[in-house]
């Protein structure tokens, strides 16, 4: 297989557009008919990823590169960043507005979820700056 | 059991979808939270939500949930219904509460998302 690579805007606080990344790429991985287990933890990170920053980041990108032996998934946005990273990885931390929480988000699961997820996850923040994450799911052999 | 009994169990109306009232359903989840949906729900599952925006659906579509009741008598927006129909989600509203809802499906049968009873 050669390597395939696409990338989505996603615009901050979009919530009627936020996700169209996840399911066109959902659909892409279906056509290309990759494990459903892979696609739905594929899928389950790039809607969180996207929500996080629809929710709290700038405008941003969501970037996936398919490869004959894996998936890498980039979100990054441009900012405010996130000051404490292990903070905002613990199971129910969240900074989500009542707003968010209306709408069914703010659980403090999103960068959980991700992790949990992912074969390999990988988070850099300039607070006040930007946010990039970047997950990589391997193919069964 | 079939979406159609669900329907009957629930005295859901069909909001789209009527014609994949032959879908079979093993689990249930309710949540309000997305993330907890894509935490937990999967195929041949039913969510359960008092939450009608165009996130539910979605989250539906992203986790692989079959179909979407939603509690209360809640209806969601024309957009809301016509995206679950173009990913061929069926959507029911019923008129029974969450708590309602839950016993009325774990007595029937159904079971919890890791198909604990």
């Amino acid at each position: 297989m050669s390597s395939l690579k696409k990338c989505f805007n996603i615009r901050s606080r979009d919530f009627i557009h936020a996700g169209e990344a996840s399911i066109t790429v959902q659909q892409l991985l279906k056509q290309m008919c990759i494990d459903p287990a892979l696609i739905r933890r594929v899928a389950i990170c790039g809607y969180e990823g996207e929500m996080n920053v629809v929710m709290h980041g700038g405008d941003g990108l969501y970037c996936v590169e398919i490869n004959s032996d894996r998936i890498v998934l980039e979100i990054s946005d441009q900012g405010p960043g996130i000051p404490d990273i292990p903070k905002a990885m613990e199971k129910g931390f969240s900074t989500a507005s009542d707003e968010h929480r209306e709408m069914g988000f703010g659980a403090g699961m999103g960068l959980p979820n991700m992790d949990k997820n992912a074969d390999e996850m990988f988070i850099e923040s300039v607070p006040g700056s930007r946010t990039r994450v970047r997950m990589s799911f391997f193919m069964e052999k | 059991m079939k979406l159609s009994m669900l329907v009957e169990i629930l005295e859901a109306l069909f909001l789209c979808g009527e014609d994949l009232s032959d879908i079979e359903i093993d689990k249930a989840g309710a949540s309000d939270l997305m993330s907890d949906i894509l935490a937990a729900l999967s195929e041949r599952s039913v969510l359960l939500t008092g939450l009608t925006t165009i996130q539910a659906v979605k989250t539906a579509v992203i986790s692989g949930v079959t179909a979407i009741v939603f509690v209360r008598n809640k209806k969601p927006e024309p957009d809301v219904v016509a995206l679950a129909e173009m990913h061929g989600i069926p959507l029911l509203s019923t008129p029974c509460s969450m708590f309602v809802s839950c016993g009325r499906l774990f007595d029937a049968g159904l079971t919890g998302l890791k198909g604990i009873r």
